[in-house]
């Protein structure tokens, strides 16, 4: 499917079969699908293959340092609120070296879409274990195989009381997309962690293995109980995909800064500074 | 007859020696004295031994000096805290029997007194009072001003401990250290300012609309500024989970046409190393309020040093360009901080504005200034549809667009990037945009602040940021023809035109608060040759005898 989010891209660094391939083109749907304009969405990355991504969309990119796609998000979000601000990246740029921006962004919730591409593994740096890598997995560095706890993201976002939280697998487009869907169109802030297998790196958690350790959330599940929610992101093997967990309504960080700041919605670029009351408040000080 | 008094105020945290401080000061400032003042305090919230000192004068006084005429310890320990700072003159004002020393005493317990109308809190008012009748100032002002302050059965204790205070005044022979105001010479409604302050209004005039911090000090007091005027001003203020947050959210913020500022002192900003390098490449803005204490490391967390000036000038990793401002006082803050932004804008780097301890704290006697009221340059451009965010462009500088504000798409990429702004490892395109980078130095050349220089001379006496009065009045003491006093408030890039003024001086001082002589290395890189450098780095600022004292000693091997 042709989109206005496509960019022609002559040399991509990605390995054929990768997961992001899916998650790319699911993405490029779900906003022409949802009749978003590319200039008013912004791609905000930090490095690793997955935040390579929108290097090959039509959208305007923030492609910053390793980790910090969130705060530079919610940066973006705050100054010009009309703004679709996506952070994306992989499982270790978020969770890793970004993961105390993690906590924090989903605590503040401005209204971004955290997308985080979860493949168990490293994949620039060249197969190393990453913060979800399951324990025993084996690598070069690793070479005895993980001997910590994998994080899970969604126990995480729940606990902070996210105000949405979603798992998806990059191998079934029409949940994946679906999925991305529900949360573009949230307002507040939502974490949309995505399966993904890893081609090179990750023999273990492969297509297959996904393919047969998820299951999908039945109709009738209620994602607005906490504790349910909560059990439901303990499980593994197979591990929940669907929107697990939705906070009740609450307000974004770019609205209470605003009203804060007695600013109406207007980006801040268009601020006038009121010389007046400058000098006032500066001749308080005679 | 004197023309400049300084009164020390000592005590533990919480004890009330900001109540003093604001009643003195206030006072003074209401007297017709130029007056200034600063503090140091140890790292607590509660307890240890605090000074803040008080110095007035018919003439611009805007330093500290270290002996001091009056003394107010109002306990024990602060006694033994400061008491280096006595001389034999000192009248010490002070309980019966805490202590000796040979300075003129005044043996009396003011608590009990205070005790004896109503309230021990108010013995601080009897202080100020009685400090007030030695310096023949008119207790009327005083009264004014309390009554400003209180209302109902304070306002009554309070008054009733401002005539004990007069009394004990009178007869311990007013007007001992009597000085008087020049009102003729004072202009009216200038302005009492800190440093902090002054950061904070040019903020504002720099058209400041975010700030995102993490709260450290001495840096903390810009970004409370900015929170208490956020619905005065529509500034969104954010506390971030840490300084590389901090910074990030303000790129993002720049980014989307927003013009933000971080505040942090130097453990923060080794924090934001990666961030200014960020900067530097995406050549997205930004202005970090840098207010340094003793390091390394948590060093001395509520003490002033200018030991970050080497981390300003080179934190980041690769070659970029940026600025590095120095203020000396809360007016060149003002303007340094509202030219920051502007400067950010305009050359899309990143911008250091550096302060310490000892002038964010520190109020100044700051003369009324203009305020251009005119808006910012618009540096955004709208973009079209074939907008490149790297263009090559004749003037050096890449337009700048942001995102929903035209037709185009604005890409920034922290690898090294095409025009359009995406990744690309093409040698020929990195020579390009490198070039590109590095060249803005060459027309940041144009805009630098040449420095101030102070009186003719051979000596020259060169510092920069906060020692910039405290040099000044130094040198003003020696009365020795010789010497010109010079100020730098930008010291990075430094370009030919700054360096003339010192080209020309036979005999070169650098005065610095550091161990290690940071700008005098600086400015060996740019081939002046710098004789003696006087440096100080125990945690306190330079006093003005103490300098004089030190230069005098070096002007005698000179001759």
């Amino acid at each position: 499917m042709n989109t206005r989010f496509d960019r022609i891209v002559e040399d991509n660094a990605w390995c054929p079969g990768c997961g992001n391939f899916s998650i790319l083109a699911h993405l490029k749907e779900a906003l022409e699908e949802m009749g978003l304009d590319p200039l008013q969405c912004v791609v905000v990355s930090g490095i690793g293959q997955a935040a390579k991504t929108p290097q090959y969309m039509s959208v305007h990119m923030f492609n910053g340092l390793h980790g910090r796609a969130l705060p530079v998000a919610q940066g973006v979000k705050v100054s010009n609120p009309s703004l679709t601000v996506i952070a994306e990246g992989g499982d270790g740029d978020m969770y890793g070296e970004g993961g105390n921006h993690f906590m924090s962004a989903i605590r503040r919730n401005a209204d971004i879409i955290n997308i985080v591409h979860n493949n168990m593994v490293y994949g620039l740096t060249k197969g190393q274990a990453s913060p979800t890598s399951q324990r025993g997995f084996k690598t070069p560095v690793q070479t005895e195989g993980v001997h910590v706890e994998p994080f899970n993201p969604i126990a995480t976002a729940i606990s902070l009381d996210a105000s949405l939280v979603i798992r998806t697998f990059s191998g079934n487009k029409e949940h994946c997309k679906a999925m991305l869907k529900i949360a573009i169109e949230h307002k507040g802030y939502v974490l949309i962690d995505i399966f993904q297998p890893c081609v090179t790196f990750n023999k273990t958690n492969t297509f297959k293995w996904f393919k047969e350790n998820v299951y999908e959330l039945p109709d009738n599940y209620d994602p607005t109980d906490k504790v349910k929610a909560f059990e439901k992101s303990l499980e593994s093997h197979p591990f929940p995909i669907g929107v697990i967990y939705k906070s009740p309504n609450k307000d974004t960080l770019e609205t209470i800064l605003r009203e804060e700041s007695n600013r109406n919605g207007a980006p801040l670029y268009q601020h006038q500074i009121d010389y007046r009351l400058l000098g006032d408040e500066i001749n308080k000080h005679i | 007859m004197r023309n400049s008094v300084s009164v020390l105020i000592g005590g533990s945290a919480g004890q009330g020696i900001a109540s003093i401080e604001t009643l003195l000061t206030k006072g003074f400032k209401r007297s017709g004295f130029y007056t200034f003042s600063t503090k140091e305090f140890m790292s607590r919230v509660r307890g240890g031994s605090n000074t803040t000192l008080i110095r007035i004068s018919d003439t611009p006084v805007n330093a500290p000096d270290f002996k001091v005429d009056i003394f107010v310890p109002l306990d024990t320990n602060a006694f033994f805290h400061a008491q280096e700072r006595i001389t034999d003159e000192t009248f010490v004002i002070a309980k019966k029997g805490d202590y000796e020393c040979d300075c003129v005493r005044y043996d009396y317990d003011l608590e009990s007194l205070a005790k004896a109308i109503g309230n021990p809190i108010v013995s601080n008012t009897i202080a100020a009072a009685l400090v007030f009748g030695l310096l023949g100032c008119d207790g009327a002002v005083l009264r004014e001003i309390i009554s400003e302050f209180y209302t109902n059965e304070l306002l009554a204790v309070n008054l009733k401990a401002l005539e004990v205070g007069a009394e004990l005044a009178r007869e311990n022979g007013n007007c001992r250290y009597c000085i008087k105001p020049n009102s003729l010479m004072r202009p009216k409604n200038d302005l009492f300012l800190s440093g902090t302050e002054g950061v904070g209004f040019g903020a504002i005039a720099g058209g400041c609309n975010f700030i995102s911090s993490y709260p450290m000090s001495p840096s903390t007091g810009v970004l409370t500024f900015l929170a208490k005027q956020s619905r005065n001003f529509g500034i969104c203020v954010e506390q971030a989970e840490d300084e590389i947050a901090a910074f990030q959210m303000g790129l993002g913020v720049w980014y989307s046409g927003g013009r933000a500022i971080t505040t942090t002192s130097g453990g923060g900003f080794s924090l934001m190393g990666e961030g200014v390098s960020l900067s530097g490449m995406t050549e997205n803005p930004m202005v970090v309020y840098l207010a340094q204490r003793p390091g390394p490391a948590t060093g001395l967390p509520t003490r002033t040093e200018q030991g970050d000036l080497e981390l300003a000038i080179y934190i980041g990793h690769g070659e970029f360009p940026r600025i590095v401002l120095t203020p000396g006082d809360p007016k060149e803050c003002f303007e340094l901080a509202r030219k920051a932004f502007e400067l950010a804008d305009a050359y899309q780097i990143p911008v250091i504005l550096m302060s310490d301890q000892y002038l964010a704290d520190s109020y100044f006697n700051v003369e009324q200034f203009e305020i251009e009221d005119k808006q910012p340059t618009a540096h955004v451009v709208k973009t079209d549809a074939n907008y490149k965010r790297y263009a090559l462009t004749p003037e050096g500088i890449s337009p700048r667009g942001i995102p929903g504000y035209g037709e185009g798409l604005v890409l920034v990429d922290s690898d090294e990037h095409t025009q359009e702004g995406l990744i690309t490892e093409s040698m020929s395109e990195r020579n390009e945009q490198n070039g590109k980078r590095l060249n803005k130095r060459e027309l940041i050349y144009d805009e630098v602040i040449t420095p101030e220089v102070d009186k003719e001379g051979e000596i020259a006496v060169v510092g920069w940021g906060s020692t910039k009065h405290i040099i000044k009045e130094a040198v003003e003491r020696l009365a020795d023809e010789r010497i010109a006093c010079i100020h730098f408030s930008w010291v990075y890039p430094l370009s030919e035109s700054q360096l003339a003024s010192l080209q020309k001086a036979k005999y070169l001082i650098v005065v610095e608060n550091n161990a290690t002589g940071q700008f005098a290395k600086l400015l060996r890189l740019h081939g002046i040759t710098v004789h003696e450098q006087i440096l100080k780095s125990d945690g306190l600022s330079f006093f003005v005898d103490e300098l004089s004292e030190k230069l005098s000693v070096l002007l005698k091997e000179i001759r």
